[in-house]
């Protein structure tokens, strides 16, 4: 194996373009380390980011929003009052990732570019409508984050192309969002549905929604029926119940060790009503 | 209870001192298994089997050979022939023979000089394998067209008839079950289920291993048992016993799964043909959950009658158990004694069938049989009280076993505490809290039988008036700890001036291992038999520096004293007095006392449980959970409240979350903790505890063993607490979300 560690986002492209053999890029690595451990993946070729100079940063965005480097590990977002503030849904969605020893380490593009439907960031970044950063060999894009994961373990991203950061839109005024998850006990397990909620109100009126619905099918899901069912409503009991039955209708997961498809269909419906209440909660200022 | 033969108001006993290996624990200084390294060492890794049953047609280690620093490839052609028996199944788990009969058997080991290359070396290593049907599922094994994994597995008990499978039946019983089911005022009868739950105890298996071309060889090894362990590994070998030498180290967790082997032979069989080069082997996470003994799983049929007054008047059973691919492993024969053993009823029947499948070889894990064997009648019995509107408790204590109650199984009950355990439980605050909406509360009683067993114990005094105590059942739940406060007490001597060390298969004579819930009673009742055979010396070294009968001497607050005034005046000789002068009083003092320890009391326990079920998503929270059990004499009562919560708290990971799940191609699919989902400590309320002391005649000091009867209630218990807070019976194990929430809305139509 060939361990580098370049000091720029192009010469990492340029490495990546190089190789021919199995390549990972190691930010946290919460999840290649321990993938290696297991004997489930043995790069030929791994390449560290964490020597490129503001990784480690979040900072403001001309705009407005944040532009978070992609080795800023979970326990970072936690602590940082101002983004919390903006995008609550985002930051409780990564703080639930693994133990907190692993917050030390996981960061939010790992988690993206691990691949996993059941990521607990994704959904939170894709209702905000986070971008990511891709730079290449042939130069730099900008990619909606739902448009990253490719199904279970994949991306979009093409040979040679690595995230070199993640960047939430500004917050604006009268805006919520929250993430949900449902595991089995209490901390330390892989969702077996998740559902973000992201929205705006003008008075008591929803007039913005991004609905985000995790581990129910082969990618995180952004779904517009669910965001057409309460976008116009005061997120009444009607409205709620349209809610649940959009993400119900969404929901295209399989049986799996974690849990029966019924379940996770009924599950997602009860989360997206939650999750909503908390967002629109938020945006009203009555919760944080 | 007061009973007038038990003595009462210890110094020691009782008391709860600091735990001896503690600060080792917390420090980082004690040395588990993995822990230990020699020169020279190799490292093992091992080729498992990815099929649940396939026949190994070939296995190619050329390439992995000739690696520089491979030193020695290992498969069953290494290994003696010849075997039989229980020595055949350990050999046939060890490593597989013609067959692989579960997904993670071991098929060959390769020993290098460092643990990345023997890993990378066993990728290289090729088996080419012809695979099998196999069958997982204990109900499915007995079906009719399922693959007959091991032909002529079937002992002289198995009824003809029965499919190629069933490997042993029993049945025994009392009464006229029939009267009994005519005379009840409900009979009702269903199958409850339970899966295969591993011991998950944190540290996996890990053993260094030597062995020469002669034949002698030593083992450093986490086990529950070195002696267990001497004879398993040296009759799979083909060595002799008394050749090896095992060290056991310092123990993170058993629960009965290191009472035996699995992986331990093969760092002696790597390092003989090594040239006798120590052979380190760690298993993985994985490997753990894949080919170490979890439990067995369970289908079971019950049938209970009851009076409208809450008598029970007959009750009859049938359990199905597959305890993985060997024959002996799924405990039948506890699992029957244990189903009704907290009842005195009049009419019994009891059946039960051994089933193999092709899953690991089990292991005993904690009260083997007896939470599946709970979870069975504690359900019917709480289903029966909720439907004719009885308080659990009161049914209990109605057709619950007292002292010299003929139990279930045949033995009568000496001196037992369930009866105390139910009215404690009664009375306590948990069980008058009101419940909220969508909240319920299950009760349940448990039993464990406890154990004796063969036990060897040493006794050294010091020069300095301490007491060294050499015992050979290691420490998995603190018995070092309450060993040295019998001892003390014995002695009378500080706590302090105590020191009981685990010792290897060369310093005693045969110990059991650590099972059964039998080290703080056994080697505790021999190391009190060694304390008084050392009293009784030093009494006489007294009376001879006193020129007076030894009988004229008596022992009391750690000195010699005359025993009376006809025996002359003399001020008391200390233990420190007597031990610093021993060398010239006729030499070294000890004691030692070897026994099969009979005398062992059963535990009884009662548990009370409140739940809150989620009705939209089926999450059930475990808002109060109250153990109650019989400790005989509590020794050191914070390690018993620690076993009653350690019982418990593996309880409800098996009555909520935890499972062996297998694919359809046999493969397990949650060989690790993230999906093997044990409680994390955030699932769980502080467990209250009430130690109920009815003392065991059996014992100096009056100890039941404690450590298994704590899991049994809680399989029960909760699913009762569950049903309490959503009208819906889970009668198949776990009680996991999904099946909750789908029971809830079966309800609602």
């Amino acid at each position: 194996m060939r361990y580098h560690t370049p000091t720029s986002f192009a010469d990492a492209a340029a490495i990546a373009a190089g190789t021919t053999g199995t390549l990972r890029f190691l930010a946290g690595g919460t999840d290649v380390l321990v993938q290696m451990r297991a004997g489930m993946v043995q790069p030929d070729d791994l390449i560290d980011l964490k020597h490129i100079p503001g990784v480690d940063k979040i900072e403001r965005t001309a705009e407005g929003g944040w532009r978070i480097g992609v080795a800023v590990p979970g326990i970072v977002l936690g602590g940082h009052a101002e983004l919390v503030r903006d995008w609550p849904g985002v930051v409780e969605g990564m703080n639930l990732v693994g133990s907190t020893q692993v917050q030390g380490r996981a960061t939010l593009a790992g988690n993206l570019c691990n691949g996993s439907p059941a990521a607990d960031s994704v959904p939170g970044m894709v209702a905000a409508g986070a971008v990511a950063t891709v730079t290449g060999p042939n130069g730099t894009r900008e990619i909606p984050v739902e448009n990253i994961p490719a199904g279970p373990g994949k991306t979009n991203l093409a040979k040679g192309e690595v995230i070199s950061a993640i960047t939430l839109p500004p917050r604006g005024k009268n805006g919520g969002d929250a993430y949900l998850r449902f595991i089995p006990r209490t901390e330390m397990d892989i969702a077996v549905v998740g559902c973000a909620v992201n929205l705006r109100l003008d008075g008591d009126k929803v007039v913005e929604a991004r609905v985000a619905l995790g581990a129910v099918a082969p990618t995180v899901l952004l779904s517009e029926a669910c965001a057409k069912a309460i976008i116009g409503t005061t997120l009444d009991d009607a409205a709620l119940a349209a809610l649940a039955k959009a993400a119900e209708g969404e929901a295209k997961p399989i049986s799996d060790k974690r849990g029966t498809k019924e379940f996770r269909i009924d599950v997602a419906g009860v989360l997206a009503r939650r999750a909503a209440k908390i967002a629109y909660d938020r945006a009203k200022g009555t919760s944080k | 209870m007061a009973r007038d033969d038990v003595k009462t108001g210890y110094k020691y006993v009782g008391t709860r001192p600091n735990r001896p290996d503690g600060l080792d624990k917390v420090t980082g200084r004690a040395r588990y298994g993995a822990d230990f390294s020699l020169p020279g060492m190799l490292w093992a890794a091992v080729v498992r089997s990815p099929h649940a049953h396939a026949r190994i047609v070939k296995i190619d280690a050329s390439k992995a050979l000739a690696l520089e620093g491979v030193k020695a490839v290992v498969t069953r052609a290494d290994l003696p022939t010849g075997l039989t028996g229980e020595d055949l199944n350990l050999q046939d788990n060890t490593l597989a023979g013609e067959k692989a009969l579960y997904d993670g058997h071991a098929v060959a080991a390769v020993a290098a000089t460092s643990q990345l290359l023997a890993q990378d070396a066993a990728r290289l290593i090729e088996v080419t394998y012809e695979v099998l049907p196999h069958v997982t599922d204990v109900d499915a094994a007995m079906a009719p067209g399922a693959p007959v994994i091991r032909p002529g597995v079937a002992d002289y008990s198995v009824p003809e008839g029965m499919h190629g499978n069933v490997a042993r039946y029993m049945e025994f019983g009392h009464g006229d079950v029939e009267a009994g089911f005519a005379a009840a005022d409900l009979v009702r009868e269903h199958t409850y289920k339970t899966e295969a739950t591993h011991q998950g105890y944190i540290e996996p298996h890990a053993a260094v291993g030597q062995l020469g071309e002669d034949g002698r060889g030593e083992m450093w090894v986490c086990t529950q048992g070195h002696w267990y362990i001497r004879r398993m590994s040296a009759a799979v070998l083909g060595i002799e016993a008394a050749n090896l030498r095992v060290t056991p180290s310092e123990i993170g967790g058993g629960f009965g799964g290191k009472t035996t082997i699995f992986m331990e032979p093969l760092t002696l069989a790597l390092s003989k043909k090594a040239g006798g080069r120590p052979v380190k082997l760690v298993m993985s996470r994985s490997e753990v959950l894949r080919a170490t003994g979890p439990t067995a799983s369970a289908s079971m049929d019950v049938k209970i009658g009851m009076k409208k007054d809450g008598t029970i008047t007959a009750g009859q059973v049938f359990f199905r158990m597959q305890g993985g691919a060997f024959p002996g492993m799924s405990p039948i024969g506890e699992a029957l004694p244990c189903a009704f053993a907290c009842y005195d009823i009049p009419a019994l029947k009891h059946e039960a069938v051994e089933v193999i499948a092709n899953r690991p070889k089990a292991a005993a894990y904690r009260a083997p049989g007896s939470p599946m064997a709970a979870f069975a009648v504690e359900s019917m019995v709480d289903e029966l009280c909720r439907e004719l509107g009885l308080d659990p408790i009161e049914v209990r204590l109605k057709n619950g076993a007292k002292n010299g109650s003929k139990s279930s199984y045949g033995p009568v009950y000496n001196v037992i505490g369930l009866q105390e355990t139910l009215e404690a439980a009664k009375a306590h605050p948990n069980y008058a809290i009101p419940l909220g909406p969508n909240q319920g509360r299950g009760v349940a009683s448990g039993f464990w039988f406890n154990h004796g067993g063969e036990t060897s114990v040493s006794l050294a005094v010091g020069e300095d008036g301490t007491a060294t105590v050499m015992i050979g059942t290691p420490d998995i739940g603190g018995s070092r700890a309450s060993i040295g406060l019998m001892v003390a007490e014995t002695l009378g001597i500080p706590y302090e001036d105590v020191r009981v060390n685990v010792v290897e298969t060369g310093a005693l004579g045969v110990n059991e291992p650590t099972h059964g819930s039998r080290a703080t009673f056994a080697s505790g009742k021999a190391a009190v038999e060694a304390a008084n055979q050392a009293i009784k010396e030093m009494c006489k070294r007294a009376a001879a520096e006193w020129e007076i009968d030894a009988e004229a001497v008596e022992w009391k607050d750690g000195a010699a004293h005359p025993a009376g005034p006809n025996a002359g005046k003399f001020p008391p000789m200390t233990i420190g007095e007597i031990g610093s002068k021993m060398g010239g009083s006729g030499g070294p003092i000890s004691g030692h006392h070897e026994v099969t320890a009979g005398g062992y009391g059963a535990s009884f326990g009662t548990h009370v449980v409140d739940v809150e079920v989620d009705p939209e998503t089926g999450r059930t929270t475990v808002l109060r959970y109250l153990v109650v059990q019989d400790a005989g004499t509590a020794i050191h009562p914070a390690y018993v409240e620690g076993q009653y919560q350690g019982g418990a708290a593996q309880g409800i990971g098996w009555a909520l979350n935890e499972e062996y799940v297998y694919g359809p191609d046999g493969r397990l699919q949650n060989p690790v903790f993230l999906d093997y989902r044990i409680p994390v400590a955030s699932d769980l309320p502080m467990i209250d505890t009430v130690i109920v002391e009815v003392p065991n005649p059996g014992h100096p000091y009056g100890v039941r063993g404690v450590g298994e009867t704590g899991i049994t209630p809680p399989l029960p218990a909760i699913a009762s607490a569950i049903a309490g807070a959503t009208g819906a019976r889970i009668r198949s194990l776990p009680c996991s979300p999904p099946k909750v929430l789908a029971a809830i809305k079966a309800l609602k139509g």
